[in-house]
C-alpha cells in the first residue's frame, strides 16, 4: 500500500508545481489561468468526447511506451520508436490499400502483422548492429529515425501518394477498426477506436513474456546483471537482437491507431513524436506495463488538453507545459525515491 | 589514553534488523584492536558508523576524550580517522602518485602541484618503510602493494587512527607478512590500528586487544595474550559447533575433467594461460593455487565453456566440452557474475536454470514449482533469512553465497567449479560452503577449487596445482605440501619442482 502511495505522490507533486508555473505564465501574458485550466479539464476530462479523445491521443503512446520499456529490461535504450511505427505504418497502410479485396477477418490481422514486421525490421538493425559489432542502440536508432522519416516522404511524394497530398490512397474499408461511437455510442464523435483494445491486449502480452517466461526472464537478467546473464550462458548477443526486434515491432504497432481507426490513410508526420514521448512515457512508468496505459493517458490529457486551449493561448504555451512536466515528473519520482529511502532509514 | 571509545552505540535498519545493540568499544592510543565476528555480527556496521558512513540511533563516540558527530567521511578524515575498505578504492588507470593525492591535491596557481605532492609522498614512503614506486599504474600493482597505496592515502590524509577490513582477504601468505611488518612499524610510530577480521590465527599474531562480536552485541573484550584461537572461536560463534565434513575415499575414479595443452586470450588477446594440462577425477578435488590475475580468471572461463580456449583441448566425461554443458560454476565474484541484486531469492536461485524442465509448464516457468524448488534449497543450505521472495541484495554475503553455491551444486553436472568460494566469508558460512563441496565430492562429482585461501587449499584439495605467470609447472599432493611452499611457487619464487 506504501509503495503504492508514494509512486503516485511524486508524479502528484509534480503536476500541481507544473500547473503553478504555468500558471504564472498564463498571468504574465495577461490570461486568467483559472479560465485556461477550467477550458482544459472541462476539454479533457469533464465530457465524454473530451475522454475518447484523450483515449485516441493516449493508444499510440501506450504502444511506444512499451516499445521503449521492453528494449528498456533488456537494459537497451531505444530512442527509435518514432522511426520504426513510420515504417510499421507504412507497411501497414500499403498491406491494407493493396490486398483490397481480402475479408477483413484475414485483412485486419495481416495489417497488424505487417506494423509489426516493419516495426521490427527497423529494431533489428539497431539489435544486430549492437550485437555484432558493438555500436550503440542510442546512435543507431536515432540515425534511423531519421531514414524512416525520409524513406517514407520518399515512399509517399514519389509513389504512393495521391499528388497534392501528403498521404497515401485510402486503405480498404474491410480494414477499419472501428471507433468505440459506431459500435457501443459511448464517447460520441471521438475517434477513440478497438485499436486501444490491442494496446491493452499488447500490454497483458508484455508482462506475459516479461515476467512468465524463461525468454523474459532472461531478458530481465540481461537488462539487470550483464555479466550474471553471461555467466548463466544466455545468448546474450540472440537476446539484444530480439527485444530490439520485438521492441520494435510494439512500436510499429502503435501506427494502426491513427492509419486504421482514424485518418484510414498513411499521413506523413502521423506519428505526431509518439516515439519521443513513448520514452517519457515508460520512464516515468518505470517500464511497468500496467503504469505504462495510466501514464500514457496522462500524456493522452496533455496532448488533447493542448488542442482545447489553443483558441485561448499561444500553442508555444502548451508545449511548455508539456515539457515542464516531463521534467518535473521525473525530478520527484527520483526525489520521492530518495526522500522514500531515507524514510525507511530511520524508520 | 583512549583515542577512540564508542559508547553503547546501537543501529537498526529498515527490516527491523539490530545491526548493532548497545555496542561499546575502548581502543587505546597506540595499539592494534583486533574486532572479530561472524558475518552479521556488526563489525562493519560499527566500523562505518566511526567513519561517519550513517549515524547511529543512540550512542555517542569520543576521539582522543572529546565527544565528537561524525556525520560525514570527510568529518572522519578530519578527526585522522581513516579506512581501508575491503574493496578498495582506487582509480586503476592512475598512477599511485595520484590515487594517493586525490581528493586532496597540492595546488598551485590553479594548478596540480605534483612536485610537491611527490615531495610530500615520498617523505611518508621513506619514513614508514612502505616501499612502492610512485608512477607505477594501479592496475599494473599486484593487490598486496594496491593495498599499501590504500594506506599510504590514509597516512598522506594525516590519519592517526587507522581501519582496516579484512585487510588479508586477497594476500598470499608472504604479503600477509609484509602488511604485518608495516602495521608493526606504524604502531610504534604511535598509529592506532582497528583491525576488522575473522582470521584468528592473525588476530593472535598481531593485535593486543580483541573485542568479539555476535548478533549485534559485545560478547567479549580482552587481551590477546589472554586469549587462545580457541577461546575466541567459542565466543565468536557461540554454543553452536562448527560441523567439519571429512573427505572419502572414493574407490572407483574415473575421469571427469581433461584439461589438454590449453591456451587462453585475455580481452587484450594476451595469452593468460599458457599450454595447461591437468585431468580431475571423480570423486577428486584439484585445487588451482596462485595469486590472482595469473590467468585463473581465463582458465576457469575457459572450462565453464564462458571463453573459447585458442588452442588446446577441454573434454568433459570423453566429449568435447559444448556450450550446452550446464557446468555448476561458482563465480568468484558472486556481486558482479553470480547474482541478480535486484532479483529474488527465489529467482536467483534458478539464473541459468531457467530453462531446466524441472521449472517448466508449457512455454512458462512455473512459479509453484520454482516456489517449492526455493523453499527446498533454502531449508536445506541454512539461506537466512528463510524468505524466498526479498530481494537477494538484502541478504548478508555468506547467505547470498550460500545461494549460489545451492543453485549450482544442484544442478545435474559431473564437474563443480568454484572460484573463491569462500571469499568474504565468515567461519560458519565459510565451512558450510567446504562441507557442501566435500559432500558433493563424495558423491562422485569432480571439483576445481580456484582459491587463493592456501588453507581452504590444503584442507578441501586432494592435489594443488599452482598457476603462475599463466602457466602450471607444478602440482602437489596436498598431503606432501605447505602454505610456505605454496606460496614461493604462486609468487614466482621458485618455478619448477626440483
Amino acid at each position: 500500500m506504501n509503495k503504492v502511495i508514494y509512486s503516485i505522490l511524486g508524479p502528484l507533486a509534480a503536476i500541481i508545481i507544473a500547473l503553478f508555473i504555468g500558471a504564472i505564465i498564463i498571468s504574465l501574458i495577461g490570461k486568467d489561468p483559472v479560465e485556461v485550466y477550467g477550458v482544459l479539464f472541462y476539454g479533457t476530462l469533464g465530457n465524454s468526447y473530451g475522454i475518447g479523445q484523450v483515449l485516441f491521443k493516449a493508444t499510440p503512446l501506450i504502444f511506444t511506451g512499451l516499445s521503449v520499456a521492453f528494449a528498456f529490461k533488456a537494459g537497451l535504450f531505444n530512442i527509435g520508436a518514432e522511426g520504426q511505427m513510420i515504417i510499421g505504418g507504412f507497411a501497414a497502410a500499403w498491406t491494407g490499400f493493396t490486398f483490397v479485396t481480402l475479408p477483413w477477418i484475414i485483412l485486419i490481422p495481416l495489417t497488424i502483422i505487417a506494423a509489426f514486421v516493419g516495426g521490427a525490421l527497423w529494431g533489428f538493425i539497431a539489435g544486430y548492429l549492437k550485437a555484432k559489432y558493438g555500436s550503440h542502440e542510442v546512435i543507431n536508432t536515432i540515425m534511423l529515425n531519421f531514414i524512416a522519416a525520409a524513406l517514407a516522404s520518399y515512399l509517399v511524394n514519389e509513389i504512393y501518394g495521391i499528388p497534392a497530398t501528403i498521404h497515401t490512397p485510402e486503405v480498404s474499408g474491410s480494414s477499419f477498426l472501428l471507433r468505440f461511437d459506431a459500435i457501443t455510442g459511448l464517447f460520441p464523435g471521438s475517434p477513440f477506436n478497438t485499436s486501444f483494445l490491442a494496446a491493452i491486449l499488447c500490454t497483458i502480452i508484455f508482462y506475459f513474456i516479461i515476467n512468465r517466461t524463461p525468454f523474459g526472464y532472461q531478458i530481465r537478467t540481461l537488462g539487470l546483471n550483464k555479466n550474471a546473464a553471461e555467466y548463466a550462458r544466455m545468448k546474450i548477443k540472440k537476446l539484444v537482437v530480439l527485444s530490439m526486434l520485438i521492441s520494435g515491432g510494439i512500436a510499429g504497432i502503435g501506427s494502426i491507431n491513427f492509419i486504421f481507426g482514424y485518418k484510414h490513410y498513411y499521413e506523413l508526420g502521423f506519428s505526431e513524436g509518439a516515439g519521443y514521448i513513448g520514452i517519457a512515457v515508460a520512464l516515468i512508468a518505470r517500464n511497468n506495463p500496467f503504469a505504462i496505459i495510466i501514464t500514457a493517458f496522462f500524456f493522452g490529457i496533455l496532448e488533447y488538453g493542448g488542442l482545447t486551449i489553443n483558441t485561448m493561448v499561444p500553442k508555444e504555451l502548451v508545449t511548455i507545459l508539456q515539457a515542464l512536466l516531463i521534467i518535473l515528473v521525473i525530478t520527484f519520482v527520483r526525489i520521492i525515491d530518495v526522500l522514500k529511502i531515507k524514510f525507511l532509514k530511520s524508520a | 589514553m583512549l583515542a577512540v571509545e564508542m559508547i553503547a552505540i546501537t543501529k537498526t535498519f529498515a527490516e527491523k534488523v539490530i545491526a548493532n545493540n548497545s555496542i561499546s568499544l575502548s581502543v587505546k592510543k597506540g595499539e592494534v584492536h583486533a574486532i572479530v565476528g561472524e558475518n552479521g555480527a556488526g563489525k562493519s556496521t560499527l566500523m562505518n558508523i566511526l567513519y561517519g558512513m550513517y549515524p547511529p540511533d543512540k550512542g555517542k563516540i569520543q576521539i582522543n576524550g572529546n565527544e565528537e558527530i561524525i556525520n560525514s567521511p570527510a568529518r572522519a578524515i578530519q578527526l585522522k580517522i581513516g579506512m581501508v575498505h575491503q574493496h578498495f578504492m582506487l582509480v586503476p588507470p592512475l598512477t599511485v602518485l595520484e590515487n594517493i593525492i586525490l581528493g586532496s591535491e597540492p595546488e598551485k596557481n590553479l594548478l596540480l602541484d605534483f612536485k610537491k605532492a611527490k615531495e610530500r609522498v615520498s617523505q611518508i614512503t621513506s619514513s614508514f618503510k612502505i616501499d612502492v614506486n610512485l608512477e607505477t599504474k594501479i592496475e599494473n600493482l599486484p593487490v598486496g602493494l594496491q593495498q599499501r597505496v590504500e594506506i599510504l592515502k590514509l597516512l598522506y590524509r594525516n590519519a592517526e587512527i587507522l581501519i582496516l577490513d579484512e585487510p588479508t582477504a586477497v594476500l598470499t601468505p608472504q604479503e600477509t607478512n609484509e602488511l604485518f611488518n608495516t602495521i608493526d612499524f606504524l604502531k610504534s610510530e604511535g598509529k592506532t590500528i582497528i583491525l576488522i577480521t575473522h582470521k584468528l590465527n592473525e588476530v593472535k599474531a598481531i593485535s593486543d586487544t580483541i573485542t568479539v562480536l555476535r548478533h549485534g552485541k559485545v560478547v567479549g573484550v580482552t587481551g590477546t595474550e589472554n586469549a587462545t584461537i580457541e577461546s575466541i572461536a567459542r565466543l565468536m560463534v557461540g554454543e553452536d559447533k562448527i560441523y567439519e565434513e571429512k573427505k572419502a575415499n572414493i574407490r572407483e575414479k574415473k575421469l571427469i575433467l581433461e584439461v589438454k595443452n590449453v591456451t587462453v586470450l585475455n580481452e587484450n588477446s594476451v595469452e593468460a594461460v599458457k599450454d595447461v594440462s591437468f585431468e580431475i577425477n571423480s570423486g577428486e578435488i584439484l585445487g588451482i593455487a596462485g595469486v590472482e590475475g595469473n590467468g585463473q580468471h581465463e582458465l576457469v572461463e575457459a572450462i565453464s565453456s564462458i571463453r573459447k580456449p585458442a588452442k588446446g583441448k577441454i573434454t568433459l566425461n570423453n566429449a568435447e566440452l559444448k556450450e550446452e554443458h550446464n557446468i555448476a560454476h561458482i563465480p568468484a565474484d558472486r556481486h558482479r557474475n553470480g547474482i541478480v541484486m535486484d532479483f529474488s531469492v527465489a529467482e536467483n536461485l534458478i539464473l541459468g536454470r531457467e530453462k531446466e524442465n524441472l521449472f517448466k509448464k508449457d512455454i512458462t516457468i512455473d512459479e509453484s514449482k520454482v516456489k517449492t524448488f526455493a523453499e527446498k534449497l533454502v531449508h536445506e543450505y541454512d539461506i537466512r533469512p528463510v524468505d524466498i521472495d526479498i530481494k537477494i541484495k538484502s541478504l548478508s554475503g555468506g547467505n547470498q553465497q550460500k545461494a549460489v553455491v545451492a543453485r549450482e551444486i544442484t544442478k545435474n553436472s559431473d564437474l563443480i567449479i568454484a572460484s573463491h568460494p569462500t571469499r568474504g566469508l565468515d567461519i560458519k558460512a565459510a565451512s558450510f560452503v567446504h562441507n557442501a563441496l566435500i559432500k558433493e565430492s563424495d558423491k562422485g562429482k569432480a571439483v576445481l577449487l580456484v582459491s587463493s585461501d592456501l588453507a581452504e587449499l590444503l584442507k578441501l584439495s586432494d592435489r594443488i596445482a599452482v598457476i603462475y605467470n599463466g602457466q602450471i609447472n607444478v602440482i602437489f599432493d596436498a598431503d606432501k605440501t605447505n602454505e610456505y611452499e605454496l606460496g614461493l611457487y604462486m609468487t614466482g619464487s621458485k618455478v619448477k619442482n626440483e
